[in-house]
């Protein structure tokens, strides 16, 4: 099935919620509504037409500059039935941004949305465990945010080289060891 | 060939011998004669680092046998990008080696960052920030020669070493020091 036929299937199902469609990019797209990207997300996996059986991959961009400034978070769909693929992307505020999740449509999406809320702060309703993946637990705030701006410190290690560092580099001498007071998390000892 | 043999070969084939030598010369001979890294692989010098040990470099000849916990090893080769959630369980893991214990910081990344050093939230500027290194080796990433060249580096470094004294006080120093003029005021 080809991406018109695709997004007919969607438009006839869902109507108005299919907000947007592009065909002639690479890898053609519709936008759905927040609201119901969970329900698209079974009628794509079920519906005998489509049968996307497979998420390749969630993402999430962010869209300072854009007007009004947005979140997106991009479903590259596959079906190993029809051999066909599809994208479906979400707006979301920049602020306080959260969507349905997808998990129990695609398993994988567990991770994939642990990623995004890790780096962008994107909430995933229903989500059954939805904490930081990559970043230690103690991190604070989501460095792929545009608006990001690095601490001085993470638990007494530089996140951004002071000048003196710079120069001491460039000179080919060592930074020296820093101060050592941060303690690892001890998880037997937490628990 | 078996144990017995060999030792049928080289008995009674010399004199007895008496060797002299300094308790320092032994002990820092057997020191890094045996240096057994501990397996810290963090990116793709850590690909080096295998070759390193492969048959074509070959750190057995060093005595180098790469171990799996810190409890027995000498040496930490720090061969990658270390991120700040990987410091914090690298600075336990350095806590968690025995004395003597030595560190090499393997490419760029270990070194001061590396590419991470502007535009990486994530990445530790140097890993001497947390651990003391004793060989620096240069490279994105170094080659194996590199690499065994900061090995021997880190041998000379050892054999200078002084025993019944404490750490990183040589004989240069101490000497240095006693005969300054101003050391005995």
């Amino acid at each position: 099935m080809d991406a018109p036929s695709i997004h007919g299937r969607l438009k006839d199902r869902f109507g108005e919620k299919i907000v947007a469609f592009q065909a002639e990019a690479l890898q053609p797209w519709a936008v759905v509504a927040p609201d119901v990207i969970a329900e698209v997300a079974v009628f794509a996996k079920s519906d005998a037409a489509l049968a996307f059986d497979n998420l390749l991959c969630l993402s999430a961009v962010d869209y300072p500059k854009e007007d009004p400034p947005r979140m997106e978070v991009v479903y590259h769909l596959f079906s190993y039935e029809h051999r066909h693929k599809f994208v479906l992307k979400v707006h979301l505020p920049r602020e306080g941004a959260h969507v349905p999740t997808v998990e129990g449509t695609w398993a994988v999406a567990n991770w994939h949305e642990r990623e995004a809320y890790d780096l962008f702060g994107i909430v995933f309703d229903g989500h059954s465990d939805l904490r930081r993946i990559l970043l230690p637990d103690d991190w604070v705030g989501h460095p792929l945010r545009k608006d990001w701006v690095d601490p001085d410190f993470y638990n007494g290690m530089h996140v951004k080289p002071t000048p003196q560092m710079a120069e001491r580099a460039m000179a080919g001498e060592k930074i020296g060891v820093g101060p050592f007071d941060f303690t690892p998390p001890n998880r037997h000892v937490d628990e | 060939m078996p144990m017995t043999e060999m030792g049928g070969l080289i008995q009674n084939r010399f004199a007895d011998n008496l060797a002299f030598t300094t308790v320092d010369n032994v002990v820092n001979w057997a020191r890094k004669s045996s240096l057994w890294p501990m397996t810290f692989g963090l990116a793709c010098c850590a690909i080096e680092m295998m070759a390193t040990g492969g048959t074509r470099y070959d750190w057995n000849r060093f005595g180098m046998i790469p171990r799996g916990t810190p409890r027995q090893s000498d040496l930490m080769i720090v061969a990658g990008t270390v991120t700040l959630k990987m410091a914090t369980r690298l600075k336990r893991l350095y806590e968690q080696m025995p004395e003597p214990k030595y560190v090499i910081s393997m490419g760029s990344c270990a070194n001061n960052g590396g590419p991470y050093w502007k535009h990486g939230y994530h990445v530790l500027k140097g890993v001497d920030e947390v651990v003391p290194v004793d060989v620096y080796v240069p490279g994105c990433p170094p080659r194996p020669e590199a690499l065994l060249y900061g090995v021997m580096k880190l041998q000379e470094k050892i054999q200078e070493d002084r025993v019944l004294r404490r750490r990183g006080e040589t004989l240069g120093s101490l000497a240095g020091a006693s005969m300054a003029p101003e050391a005995s005021k």
